[in-house]
């Protein structure tokens, strides 16, 4: 075959379209991920084991299936379940598979980014007679947060790049239009081909500025450095 | 004596199977400065984390200002303490830290601000003025802008000092704060001490294994061994003329350490 360069003209609208869904659908999925992993971790940390026992069972049963084996259940079989069993639209199953299974590994950020605030830091604010409340939003959060946010846009990545697994159950994202457009003209190299170059394009962008966040926030507490040395070179150079 | 500020009532702390603390009975009088001294493991931490509410006895009661502190009375009969009572009982007490617990988030002002603010809803102005006072006062006058990771071990530990002492605790707790520096800052942090102690009205209990220095300051110095008090009285009496033979031993470990 030879590369046609009308099949991408003809093809790009289609899957200009269909981009617009793939990005909404990654947004939506991890919006509820990430509201979802709020609730495991959540949880997580009731302190009573027959709970744990049983958030943790479910956690590692999510995380071991494919989340395409998850997909096919919701839309194919969760319908034919007797008296909880309900049809569910493409989209509506794609949040749920797609944003449940991801929920399961955003729960563990948070999880990490909680532990990663030493021990000390609860007792001095204990110590200081801090509510729960005033605990969790003035001292730990602030703390717990920041390093979380690259690990969050890691993951907003890989799910923008598990999307296109909803296609099987007929969302019309990009790489549903890219098949629908070759299975029309018989043309899969040209379409498929941009699908990949419109992931790159978004991806590739990403992936850099969460390595530029993940440097911010490894030098956050030196940065806001008002009276440290760098002002005070800058006076020295003002008055020389 | 006057009534205790704080009492222990055979109040006894084991870790699983390991009994740490067998019974320690304490009074202590308001303003009085006591020194906790012992070997490594003998409990001292554990008395003054269970008075910080950090770690829960396992039997007996302390009281705090003639409140029980891990119990509260319900209908007649002491029940476990909640939260809020535990709140409004620990408001009474400060503690500084081996390493220091600053907020790294935070400026040096703000870790001052934050519980003034937070717990005892004052404004922000009246918190900001007292913290930058007592900023002042530890020598940190200058550095209310910078984050704890500018300033050195001493300045952190003056910091911690500053932010205990801006909720006016009435008993304060240093546990071995002056462990984790290096020697040529442990001056600086005492003197710090030495001023606070010196206006008087507040009880303090300090974990140390400066002598020198307990010696100095302390009303009573407390000698804990294998989860009892095995000696106390004043610093003359235990730092000089003590009975018992691991008294002496464990004293002799610092004069031969003790490089003046
Ligand atoms: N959270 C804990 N869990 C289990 N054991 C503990 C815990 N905290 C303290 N212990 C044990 O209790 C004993 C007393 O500890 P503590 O820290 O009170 O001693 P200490 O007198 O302060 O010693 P040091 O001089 O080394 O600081 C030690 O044997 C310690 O291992
Ligand atoms: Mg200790």
């Amino acid at each position: 075959m030879t590369w046609s360069w009308n099949y991408v003209w003809d093809s790009f609208p289609l899957i200009f379209e269909g981009m617009w869904i793939t990005l909404g659908l990654t947004i939506g999925c991890f919006a509820f991920a990430m509201a979802f992993g709020f609730v495991w971790t959540f949880l997580r940390r009731i302190p009573w084991k027959p709970v744990q026992k049983v958030v943790g069972f479910v956690l590692e049963f999510i995380r071991s299936t494919p989340p395409l084996v998850q997909l096919f259940f919701l839309f194919y079989a969760w319908p034919m379940v007797p008296y909880v069993g309900v049809t569910l639209d493409p989209i509506t199953c794609a949040v749920l598979g797609l944003g449940g299974h991801f929920s399961t590994y955003i729960s563990e950020i948070y999880r990490s980014g909680i532990e990663s605030v030493d021990k000390g830091q609860w007792e001095a604010s204990t110590a200081l007679n801090l509510s729960t409340r005033k605990k969790w939003t003035k001292i730990i959060l602030p703390q717990a947060i920041p390093p979380t946010i690259p690990m969050l846009g890691n993951y907003l990545i890989i799910m923008f790049k598990e999307v296109p697994l909803t296609a099987t159950i007929g969302v019309t994202g990009m790489l549903h239009a890219a098949e629908t457009f070759g299975s029309q003209t018989f043309a899969y190299v040209e379409p498929l081909t941009l699908v990949a170059v419109f992931f790159l394009a978004m991806s590739y962008p990403s992936a850099v500025l969460i390595r530029k966040l993940e440097a911010k926030y490894n030098r956050r507490f030196d940065k806001k450095n008002p009276t440290g040395t760098n002002k005070m070179d800058k006076g020295v150079a003002l008055n020389g | 004596m006057a009534e205790p500020i704080v009492r222990y009532k055979d109040v006894h702390k084991s870790f699983g199977d390991v009994q740490v603390l067998k019974g320690i009975d304490l009074d202590i009088a308001p303003a009085e400065k006591i020194a906790l001294i012992g070997p490594s493991g003998s409990g001292k931490t554990t008395i003054i984390r269970m008075l910080m509410t950090l770690e829960e006895p396992t039997s007996g009661v302390i009281e705090v200002d003639g409140r029980p502190l891990w119990h509260m009375e319900k209908e007649g009969e002491l029940v476990p303490a909640n939260e809020k009572h535990l709140r409004e009982v620990r408001g009474d007490i400060g503690m500084v830290f081996q390493h220091f617990n600053l907020f790294p988030h935070m400026t040096i002002l703000d870790n001052c601000m934050v519980a003034p603010v937070h717990v005892k809803g004052e404004s922000k102005e009246e918190a900001k003025q007292r913290s930058i006072e007592m900023l002042e006062k530890v020598g940190l006058g200058d550095k209310l802008d910078n984050y704890p990771s500018q300033l050195s071990g001493g300045q952190k530990q003056r910091v911690a000092m500053a932010r205990a002492l801006v909720m006016r605790p009435k008993v304060m707790l240093f546990d071995e704060v002056t462990s984790a520096l290096d020697p040529e800052l442990v001056g600086e942090v005492l003197e710090v001490i030495r001023d606070i102690a010196q206006e008087g009205e507040m009880a303090m209990i300090l974990v140390t294994h400066e002598m020198e220095f307990a010696r100095d300051i302390a009303d009573r110095v407390l000698f804990l061994d294998e989860g009892t008090i095995a000696e106390q009285g004043s610093p003359e009496e235990v730092l000089e003329n003590s009975k018992s033979e691991r008294l002496q031993s464990f004293l002799s470990r610092f004069r031969s350490s003790s490089p003046s």
